[in-house]
């Protein structure tokens, strides 16, 4: 089991929400002031920091246009983190390669951090959120395809090292590609992937890549790590899935005491409840399947927006969303979510948000690492394989 | 009135027929066609009116190669060649005015008139704003208010149609996007093409059209050599379903003028 601390560089110094219509995309930058976001900056990669002094990973993610993350280059802060840490993973959860327009320079900015590192990268790599499809002027349509062309071409990019190579895609087009500097892990750094659906998992598992779940709950983890044992199966593979292909993030905190980690817990709430986006940011066209949108014209939700009825403590860890307590309780709140899905062997820590304080956020760290870490390393180590929930049911 | 599937391209097409006479070749806009749009009557009675469903819109099929009005464009050519049309009238609608200007860029000789009506494809103002308004950057109501003159009237309810057509319904949307999100609602070479565009050529818009201004209308018609503006008024940006009989009247007479 790994644990890895999360924290998304949010930026909660706005106005009140009804004064604005859309917390991404649109909300001005009037309203960034440059000197607490420089202040910002340097907390959050202090907090980066203690994580790794006590023994957790380090992840990050990248998003554009938004409040909720000022990271719109979120190769920039791991480069930061590469030189400043001594031996924690650096996980970058992702880069959004159907949104950038060359994928090489994806590849060279991964190479150098993995080298810099010296071979502590894992490159992620997202679709993104659909509120990234505006920021990155991105056609929603044929994303996957994109994402999946832009991933081979980064692969070739970094497992390439006799000179050029050519590219002649359906999206990208390359005619000498020879990048420096090569990764130091080989034949590449570990690649992870995110998705909320069972058939891109799917895709996913026939690779053997990392796959990553934010935020799905009991039964939305299950169908994504479901649609990952499949794709893995489905390659050929006689052993079963290792927990250590799969992830699942949720809001974490623990503390010493029930009272401070309701607290603790209650601040991180603003993940989800700062989250405003209008519909026509938050579904653009092709961004999800017709048939998904059929379902939502029929009163279906948005997939991404469901998490929004569990906008308390309680309904959030009732749904798999949260893990907050004493250790005792974390622990049996993560045991719960783990037996559920079958299990998975990194936990992604959102472990600040929102006006969640430095001393606050260091408490949650140093209690999770401390007094939670150890057990779950204990209990569940890297190659533990991972079962199918729904076949157990079935045999019974 | 018969509706059939062409290949063209590898691709089966929709195509609807009706009427008879001298062919008008009608290209939709990014809502789609139906049978039941209240121009093609007074359309039908006058010409012989083919109209097919572009790809990824209706029931015509969307080839992964397939991501520009210019691919229809070429398309439709080869579709003409299938009917055997050495020659026609050509109106277009919104993107599919955008289509017809492409076409006339590569065979101005078999176009005798042209009717761009509420057309998007070039760009004629500064860069640092759209000349046509993002609608997947506002909310739906916005975007009713800017399509059509009676909003309230023209809006369409999900409950009242079936699964098939708001299937129809959403990909159209998605194929839409495909096709002009980037550069937004426009070819930037089309501009310099459309000098060979001799044929007498109609621009037409809806007095209330929030999508097309009348200042786009005139610099999109300033860029062929023959052309003149009329506008629909108590229409926005389709006069042909907001306001049939006086568009059919406006465009007939144009084209039989």
């Amino acid at each position: 089991m790994k644990a890895w601390h999360f924290s998304e560089n949010a930026y909660p110094y706005l106005p009140p929400a009804e004064t604005y219509p859309s917390i991404r995309v649109s909300l001005p930058s009037r309203i960034y002031d440059p000197e607490k976001g420089a202040a910002l900056y340097h907390r959050y990669i202090d907090e980066w920091l203690i994580a790794e002094d006590e023994g957790v990973e380090i992840m990050l993610n990248e998003h554009h246009q938004t409040a909720t993350c000022v990271d719109p280059a979120a190769p920039l802060v791991l480069a930061i983190l590469a030189r400043l840490s001594k031996k924690a993973r650096l996980l970058i959860l992702g880069n959004p390669i159907a949104n950038r327009r060359q994928p090489v320079r994806v590849a060279e900015e991964m190479a150098m951090i993995d080298v810099l590192s010296q071979g502590r990268l894992e490159a992620g790599f997202v679709r993104g959120v659909p509120y990234e499809i505006l920021p990155a002027n991105s056609n929603p349509v044929r994303m996957n395809e994109r994402h999946w062309e832009a991933l081979d071409l980064i692969v070739k990019s970094w497992t390439t090292h006799d000179g050029p190579f050519s590219w002649e895609g359906r999206f990208f087009h390359m005619r000498a590609v020879n990048i420096w500097p090569r990764p130091w892990q080989q034949p590449h750094p570990p690649i992870w992937i995110s998705t909320t659906s069972p058939s891109g998992a799917a895709r996913v598992g026939e690779r053997g890549y990392v796959q990553a779940t934010f935020l799905t709950g009991f039964d939305g983890t299950r169908a994504v790590f479901e649609g990952y044992r499949r794709g893995w199966m489905k390659a050929g593979r006689k052993e079963p899935v290792p927990i250590d292909r799969l992830a699942y993030a949720a809001l974490v905190y623990a503390a010493p005491s029930e009272k401070q980690a309701r607290a603790g817990a209650e601040k991180l709430l603003w993940y989800i409840l700062s989250n405003k986006v209008p519909p026509h940011i938050a579904n653009p066209p092709g961004y999800v399947p017709v048939q998904a949108n059929l379902a939502i014209l029929r009163g279906a939700e948005h997939p991404l927006s469901g998490f929004k009825k569990n906008a308390t403590v309680d309904a959030a860890i009732a749904s798999g969303l949260m893990f907050a307590g004493t250790p005792d309780q974390v622990m049996a709140q993560f045991k719960k979510v783990y037996d559920y899905v079958g299990g998975f062997g990194h936990l992604l820590i959102m472990g600040q948000a929102g006006f969640l304080e430095h001393e606050e956020t260091v408490l949650g760290i140093r209690t999770f690492a401390r007094e939670v870490y150890p057990r779950l390393k204990e209990a569940y180590p890297d190659k533990t394989p991972s079962w199918s929930p729904t076949e157990a049911v079935a045999a019974q | 009135m018969k509706t059939s599937v062409v290949r063209l391209a590898g691709i089966e097409v929709e195509l609807f027929e009706a009427g008879s006479g001298t062919a008008l070749l009608w290209l939709h806009g990014g809502n789609g066609f139906e049978p039941s749009h209240p121009f093609v009557q007074p359309f039908a009675v006058r010409r012989r009116l083919i109209v097919p469903s572009h790809p990824g819109f209706g029931r015509s099929g969307l080839p992964d190669w397939l991501d520009s009005p210019d691919d229809i464009a070429h398309l439709y050519l080869e579709l003409m060649d299938q009917l055997g049309l050495a020659r026609a009238e050509i109106v277009g609608c919104s993107v599919g005015g955008w289509i017809a200007a492409e076409m006339a860029t590569k065979a101005p000789e078999r176009f005798t008139k042209l009717v761009l009506v509420g057309p998007a494809g070039v760009k004629v103002g500064r860069s640092d704003k759209l000349d046509i308004p993002d609608i997947w950057a506002m909310p739906q109501e916005e975007v009713n208010k800017l399509l059509f003159h009676d909003p309230a009237k023209m809006q369409m309810d999900p409950a009242k149609l079936s699964d098939e057509q708001l299937t129809v319904m959403l990909r159209n949307r998605e194929t839409l996007a495909l096709l002009t999100w980037e550069p937004w609602m426009h070819n930037p070479k089309l501009k310099h093409r459309l000098h060979r565009v001799k044929a007498p050529a109609l621009f037409i818009r809806g007095a209330s059209d929030g999508l097309i201004s009348q200042a786009y209308l005139e610099g999109y018609a300033r860029l062929l050599p023959n052309a003149r503006i009329a506008t629909v008024a108590a229409a926005g940006h389709a006069p042909h379903l907001e306001q049939p009989q006086a568009f059919a009247a406006a465009v007939l007479s144009f084209l039989d003028g």
